[in-house]
């Protein structure tokens, strides 16, 4: 049976057992002259839940597990000698499922019937033009063992799909049976439910923690398995960046970041005092009408998806540097440069210093700034000598926070930085990141055996490094020198 | 008391001295640079709209060559007996001498003529994606063979771009796509109203087309794409985020896995977006065994990645809700769940609902991760309805901008940044829906 049906069925089943389940409580409470321990409702929900959770959990688990133990039985189906030349066994595999699929539609079709199939060999019919009429097109002619195996995909997927489906309904009406008689009138069915829904919202809030887990799971793992192919000190030290894909690539990871660290740093003087003098502007001069239309307008560039800044480096600020400042005084003629992904990224990365800057300006309280006035400060000493040093932590959290968004970022790079690897100090000169290189090696591939592919995960987890190490350093410097006013 | 006079007294208070006069000019420049500041950032958003509404809006009207087109029966079923099989034999390589001789018949009729151009090179001012649209029609409809039937067909690039001021007689000299001479008889055309333009209805509809044709290029199939990946990540991130948001803020106790928790969702909001691409590829793809460009995989990323944006919107607007509340209902019974369910958090939904909006919209505008999952693939064919369409390869808006920024012809510039201001009307819906959601409804207590 289809999955959609499956979960219908089931989702059937729920609201079925919460009617009857709700009716055998009144009826019985009713027979036996008793009150009901809970509302009514609270026996159908027991049953219901029964009826659904469990057994869509299983279809969850059911549905990742079962693939990957049928391509491991096929996969070992298929000798070496099968695979052709400078070929993969993925791509063996991959041939396998195609066939099976073209084998359910020539059943479909009506062309044989299943026991006809069974005794269909590669050796005496041509199963590649028999496929081609139900479209399937294939490179080459099938070997037998290629065929017998797509053959075995077909039937376990079939037999583990009816599996599936017995033990789904089984789970399903035994699991709401034996909930359905539990219920009796001084059953705690509330307690029962809430304790249920209870498993339910922690299941839910676990997710973060398996999120990360399997962000930091790929990412080792396939990371250990390039540096077995590649020495760790070559990736780290290196000042080259040479993919080749026919090998003896060299892969430095030092002229990528030069280019993160340059590009972010420009970002960073862009943002930071722009940012912080709009906040300071916002907190301290601004008067709530002009507040009421500054802060949303700066808050909108942040809302503004990266590839539109990606857009408009690549469009507009790129040939206007080149063409105006770049040639003019012979720095260089690329139109993708350092700075012209730097001031793009530092318009995005404004909001995101104004905005906490603004609320941690706002947090210093005013019998501070009172006192200052009272001294004969002007406003803007009191600015500068008073709520700025106060302030100080938070917004040098706040500049780290930004400057972990600016490392991360990938469209703006992809689109205004460039794509070669260099370690030089001219700001006009197309240079490249991290993230630029993470998504050239690792676009459309899904073959991980190379380490000009698994270079990638080496670079990604050097990215969450670097990222999740800002991240804790600026609520470290928050928490630490916060000033602590009552 | 000496010589306190009035004189020195006006001197002190009601004239500046020197000192004063410096703090106060340095007051008023430290004000302006705020100022500046302001003024700099609210026009590089304005800067930043206005290049991209000016290189995009023309991508939203297309020149056409409207024609009345004799389907010549000879040519397109041989045998005459409308069989839809015989018809489909004829390729798309049949239909354009058709095309040739039903231009060059509406150019005689009109009086339009060029030195130097033949049937050939007049033809060329149609795009060649026009006679695989006419095939489509025709079988569609088989009845039309025979009849002498109007078509709108679509103007090749370079003509297109001649109207909108992208090809010059200058740049067509140096261009062997087009010539000057097409261009004059683009202009005949147009003034024999042979060659119309009109709103480019197709840019909503179409699928992407390939490097030499960006006038029939579309975002049909990405904003499919995009609509289905918004669709899984509301499905599975919202009721996710607010149980486990209710989870945190109602029923926590204090201990290390509740603090487990809360540093996860912390970090994993500031994580980078390409990383959760990362993580797409190497479980979703390769471990778990999901197609490579399917929206269901999109989908399921960018569901991890709006989720803790989610729980942080939705913690805040639990925590908005006062104690009494929870407190009078616990006090006439009801017990803690039903407390929060029955009053918590219908109580909390407007605010929750703004937090996912305002997430949804985050995600509909990422591209970072999409193109690890292979979401930057060709795809022209429209993918099924779901749920078997979440499977099938599609694109989505943001990438298939990024996708025309790396073609070669200029013309996608235009795509791209056409394509960038119906990204950005969407996200203005949703942001729109999301400030009335929490007008309406916000309560203060």
């Amino acid at each position: 049976m289809n999955v959609g049906i499956i979960i219908l069925v089931v989702a059937v089943l729920a609201v079925l057992g919460y009617v009857l389940g709700r009716r055998r409580a009144l009826s019985l409470a009713a027979a036996r002259g008793r009150k009901l321990h809970s509302l009514p409702g609270y026996y159908g929900q027991t049953v219901a839940l029964f009826a659904a959770v469990p057994a869509l959990l299983v279809l969850v688990a059911w549905l990742l597990v079962q693939p990957m133990l049928i391509e491991t039985r096929v996969s070992g189906m298929i000798p070496d000698s099968a695979i052709p030349d400078g070929g993969a066994r993925s791509l063996v595999m991959a041939d396998v499922r195609r066939i099976a699929e073209g084998l359910d539609a020539v059943l479909a079709q009506g062309g044989l019937d299943e026991s006809e199939l069974s005794d269909m060999r590669a050796d005496f019919t041509n199963v590649r033009t028999r496929l081609a009429e139900v479209g399937v097109a294939l490179g080459g002619e099938v070997p037998t063992e290629v065929f017998e195996a797509a053959k075995t995909y077909r039937q376990d997927t079939k037999t583990g799909n009816t599996l599936l489906t017995v033990l789904m309904l089984a789970m399903s009406i035994g699991l709401a049976v034996w909930s359905y008689r539990r219920i009796a009138p001084d059953m705690r069915a509330r307690n029962v439910s809430e304790t249920f829904v209870r498993m339910l919202l922690i299941a839910a809030s676990t997710v973060a923690i398996l999120t990360t887990i399997g962000i930091v799971a790929s990412l080792v793992f396939e990371t250990y398995s390039f540096f077995k192919m590649y020495p760790a000190q070559e990736f780290f030290f290196s000042t080259v960046w040479n993919p080749q894909f026919r090998g003896g690539s060299e892969l430095g990871i030092l002229p990528l970041l030069w280019g993160t660290f340059y590009i972010s740093l420009v970002a960073l003087i862009v943002a930071v005092p722009l940012g912080l003098m709009i906040a300071i502007y916002l907190a301290e001069y601004a008067g709530p009408t002009a507040r009421s239309f500054i802060k949303p307008a700066i808050e909108v560039l942040a809302g503004i998806p990266t590839i539109v800044y990606g857009l408009f480096a690549l469009v507009t600020l790129g040939p206007f540097l080149r063409d105006w400042i770049a040639q003019p005084l012979g720095f260089g003629t690329s139109s993708s440069s350092v700075l012209t992904a730097g001031i793009v990224m530092g318009i995005m990365i404004i909001p995101f210093v104004s905005s906490l800057s603004d609320d941690i300006i706002n947090a210093v309280p005013q019998a501070l700034r009172d006192g200052a006035y009272a001294l004969g400060a002007t406003r803007s000493e009191t600015i500068k000598q008073v709520v700025m040093p106060a302030a100080l932590p938070g917004i040098v959290g706040a500049i780290l926070l930004a400057a972990s968004r600016a490392i991360g970022e990938t469209m703006i790079v992809v689109l205004g930085a460039g794509a070669s690897a260099k370690l030089s100090l001219n700001p006009f000169e197309a240079m490249t990141t991290v993230t630029v290189k993470i998504v050239s090696q690792l676009t459309g591939d899904t073959e991980f055996a190379s380490p000009e592919t698994l270079v990638a995960f080496a670079l990604g987890l050097t990215l969450f490094v670097l990222t999740l190490g800002l991240n804790v350093l600026a609520l470290y410097i928050v928490r630490k020198y916060r000033e602590q006013y009552e | 008391m000496t010589d306190l006079t009035a004189d020195t007294l006006r001197r002190t208070v009601l004239t500046d001295s020197a000192r004063i006069r410096r703090r106060n000019a340095s007051e008023r420049r430290f004000r302006m640079l705020g100022i500046i500041a302001v003024t700099i950032g609210v026009l590089a958003l304005i800067g930043l709209l206005t290049s991209i509404f000016s290189s995009g809006l023309s991508s939203f009207r297309q020149t056409y060559i409207s024609l009345d087109i004799y389907l010549d029966p000879a040519k397109l079923d041989k045998d005459g007996d409308r069989n839809p099989a015989t018809i489909a034999k004829v390729s798309t390589f049949g239909y354009l001498p058709l095309i040739e001789t039903a231009l060059k018949d509406a150019m005689a009729a009109k009086g339009v003529a060029v030195e130097g151009l033949n049937a050939k090179t007049a033809a060329a001012l149609i795009s060649k994606e026009a006679p695989a649209d006419l095939r489509k029609l025709v079988l569609a409809d088989p009845a039309n063979i025979g009849q002498t039937v109007h078509f709108n067909l679509l103007a090749a690039g370079r003509i297109d771009g001649y109207y909108k001021g992208r090809v010059t007689m200058a740049s067509a000299e140096l261009d062997s796509n087009v010539s000057p001479e097409q261009l004059m008889l683009a202009d005949k055309l147009k003034t024999a109203g042979i060659l119309t333009s009109s709103f480019n209805w197709s840019f909503f509809t179409a699928p992407d087309a390939s490097d030499t044709r960006p006038e029939a290029a579309g975002l049909g199939v990405a904003i499919i794409g995009s609509a289905y990946m918004m669709l899984i990540v509301l499905v599975l991130s919202l009721p996710l985020g607010v149980a486990a948001s209710i989870y945190l803020e109602e029923f926590a106790p204090q201990n290390r896995f509740t603090d487990l928790i809360e540093v996860n969702i912390a970090n994993l909001a500031a994580v980078p977006s390409i990383v959760f691409g990362i993580l797409g590829l190497a479980v979703l793809i390769n471990f778990v065994g999901l197609p490579q460009s399917a929206p269901v995989v999109g989908g399921l990323v960018l569901t991890l990645m709006t989720l803790p944006t989610i729980i942080i919107a939705t913690r805040a607007a639990l925590k908005a809700v006062p104690p009494s509340i929870r407190d009078a209902a616990l006090g006439v019974g009801a017990s803690k769940m039903q407390a929060t369910f029955h009053h918590v958090l219908p109580l909390a939904m407007p605010g929750i609902l703004t937090g996912t909006i305002i997430g949804l919209a985050r995600a509909l505008g990422e591209t970072a991760p999409l193109l690890l999952i292979g979401m930057v693939a060709f795809v022209r064919e429209y993918p099924r309805s779901p749920p078997e369409g979440f499977f099938d390869p599609a694109s989505a808006l943001p990438v298939q901008v990024y996708n025309w920024t790396q073609r070669g012809d200029p013309a996608f510039i235009e795509r791209a940044s056409g394509a960038i201001i119906v990204l950005l009307v969407f996200l203005l819906c949703m942001n729109l829906i999301a400030v009335i959601l929490r007008r309406r409804f916000e309560r203060r207590w």
